[in-house]
């Protein structure tokens, strides 16, 4: 037996937690790796030590964490937390970083669940300290009980906005304002998919009672917003941005920013998974079966890694990867896994009927996520502006990967993973070919930088020596 | 500039930030107790010089880089404070920890 089980869960969000203790339960030698120092993920940062005050005034979805993170410990599934993957190949070999350690280690099979970040959308003054996620924030929140201390402004487009200023509103936060930056005619295109939203509708109550909530408690909620801008020269102090043809100033020294999320998908990149553009969710996805199988064989991937869920809709397709494990490892035949997954596959249809409602109706607009401003930085890393990649468009760079090259967008510290959207919009926009022609960043190990000394720590695997 | 919704309870360590010993929760973030000391900006970039601060605080993005314990380009959202650990702000590319 490799000393890393038959089974490796990558992430240690909902995804992950439900696969690795399903898989645990049904006899499987798993083990999970998360660079967090406790389960939870992001969406449960904390749960585990949230003192109950916080716990209270975060709701009860967050809540609902800490029963998945106590069934995760009480299995037999082995936890290596503070674990860094920077490399994962076609053949499931899985290089990480522990206690300065590197290491090359490999299972039998794979599932990633290393879960999504906010899209990154420049804007003018998008750099400026002050200028925030609004997830980020969140995560301050949830882990710490920090609040932004003098007021903040939320602006962009998602749910998420709405969730936090209602729990900045309990915290006896001041929120300034509410900019909603998707576009009036969103609506119209959400309509007709209201009805089949219905049949998930304790989101829409739930986003209801935000709303009056944020209502009564006097926090203005502006849609239709464009043209946002951040001033300042060291420090963020106003935002300017555009209502009913109106140019508006709101002095803020913090404004928090959410454009939706996207899949962390560095790592099924990286194993030469395949990718489909997915129109309604305005990325990349690694393209799957019912059971989370990528192309790579022996890799699966779940929960927002593999597409903009939810963290309920997580849990199921945790769950349903575990049961393939099962399958594949010889634990479960496949009657046995179609049996033991058809709850869940049917709830997960259920719960994921908000999502084509949720995603018209916060659809971004080309304008937005391809920047016309030729000044704003779109590779914070290497300080590449709008301008310079159009620029290389015209000069005859016409694909996201030439641009990369020619102007080391995307070569950074983060390695892409800000710009590697936006590049593609506004290559998209030059060179007027759709986004879904483009191809995206291409991802190489290691895909978390690692210093020459810790990579020197490689030792011979016990197997292969 | 952020706040403490409660003041710390539990066991608490000494940091020093930019020369400033300051008592944050044991177990907390180095970027957390970054942002609540106000520090203002965190680096400036090795390109232009421009001042940043942390954005995606979930590893992502590394604009929280910062010089700890003499050793630059650290991810300060990724880093858990210790007792007596020095925190200082990191100036472009950042110095190289070999004296």
């Amino acid at each position: 037996m490799p000393e890393f089980g038959e089974l490796l869960v990558i992430g240690g969000g909902p995804a992950g937690l439900t696969a690795a203790t399903t898989a645990a339960r049904l006899g499987i030698y798993t083990t999970l790796l998360d660079e967090q120092p406790a389960p939870g993920g992001q969406i449960y940062r904390g749960v585990e030590e949230a003192p109950k005050p916080r716990a209270e005034l975060l709701g009860p979805d967050y809540q609902r964490g800490a029963r998945i993170v106590q069934a995760f410990r009480a299995s037999d599934a082995k936890h290596l937390p503070e674990t860094t993957v920077w490399s994962l190949g076609p053949d499931g070999k899985v290089g990480i970083l522990r206690d300065g350690q590197a290491r090359i280690i490999q299972a039998s099979r794979i599932i990633l669940a290393c879960g999504a970040t906010e899209r990154a959308v420049p804007f003018p003054g998008w750099t400026l300290p002050g200028v925030m996620n609004a997830g980020a924030a969140q995560i301050l929140l949830k882990s710490s009980g920090v609040v932004p201390a003098d007021g903040l402004v939320i602006a962009g487009a998602g749910p998420l906005m709405l969730l936090l200023a209602w729990q900045y509103l309990r915290a006896g936060v001041r929120v300034k304002a509410i900019l909603e930056l998707s576009p009036h005619v969103n609506l119209w295109h959400a309509a007709p998919r209201l009805p089949s939203a219905l049949l998930a509708g304790h989101y829409i109550t739930r986003g209801f009672r935000y709303l009056l909530d944020l209502r009564i408690g006097g926090i203005p909620v502006h849609f239709g917003v464009s043209g946002l801008r951040a001033l300042g020269e060291e420090q963020l102090n106003a935002i300017e941005y555009l209502h009913h043809g109106r140019c508006h100033t709101l002095p803020t020294g913090q404004l928090l920013i959410h454009f939706g999320l996207v899949p962390n998908t560095h790592l099924t990149e990286a194993a030469g998974c395949r990718h489909i553009w997915n129109p309604g969710q305005q990325c990349w996805l690694p393209a799957t079966d019912d059971w989370g199988n990528t192309s790579a064989s022996g890799i699966a991937v779940v929960g927002d890694n593999a597409t903009i869920g939810g963290a309920r809709a997580a849990e199921h397709a945790g769950h349903l990867a575990a049961l393939e494990a099962a399958r594949a490892l010889h634990r479960l035949n496949t009657t046995e896994r179609d049996r033991q997954g058809k709850d869940d596959r049917g709830w997960m249809r259920d719960d994921l009927r908000i999502r084509p409602f949720l995603e018209a109706l916060h659809h971004l607009p080309e304008s937005l996520l391809a920047t016309r401003d030729d000044d704003t930085l779109v590779c914070r890393c290497e300080e590449v502006t709008a301008g310079q990649i159009r620029q290389a468009v015209r000069e005859g760079h016409t694909d996201p990967n030439q641009v990369k090259f020619i102007s080391r967008c995307g070569m950074g510290p983060c390695q892409g993973r800000q710009c590697a959207h936006a590049v593609a919009h506004i290559v998209a926009d030059e060179t007027k070919r759709p986004i879904s022609e483009q191809t995206p960043f291409r991802v190489r190990p290691p895909v978390r930088p690692i210093s020459i000394a810790q990579l020197a720590t490689l030792e011979p695997s016990k197997e292969s020596a | 500039m952020f706040r403490r919704l409660t003041e710390p309870a539990g066991e608490i360590v000494t940091v020093n930030i930019d020369g400033k010993d300051v008592q944050v929760p044991a177990g907390e973030t180095v970027a957390t107790a970054v942002l609540v000391s106000s520090v203002g900006y965190t680096r400036t970039t090795p390109v232009s010089g421009a001042p940043r601060a942390p954005l995606c605080m979930m590893g992502v993005c590394f604009e929280c880089v910062m010089e700890i314990d003499g050793i630059p380009n650290r991810q300060a959202c990724q880093v858990r404070v210790e007792n007596g650990m020095r925190i200082r702000r990191q100036y472009g590319a950042g110095a190289s920890p070999v004296a």
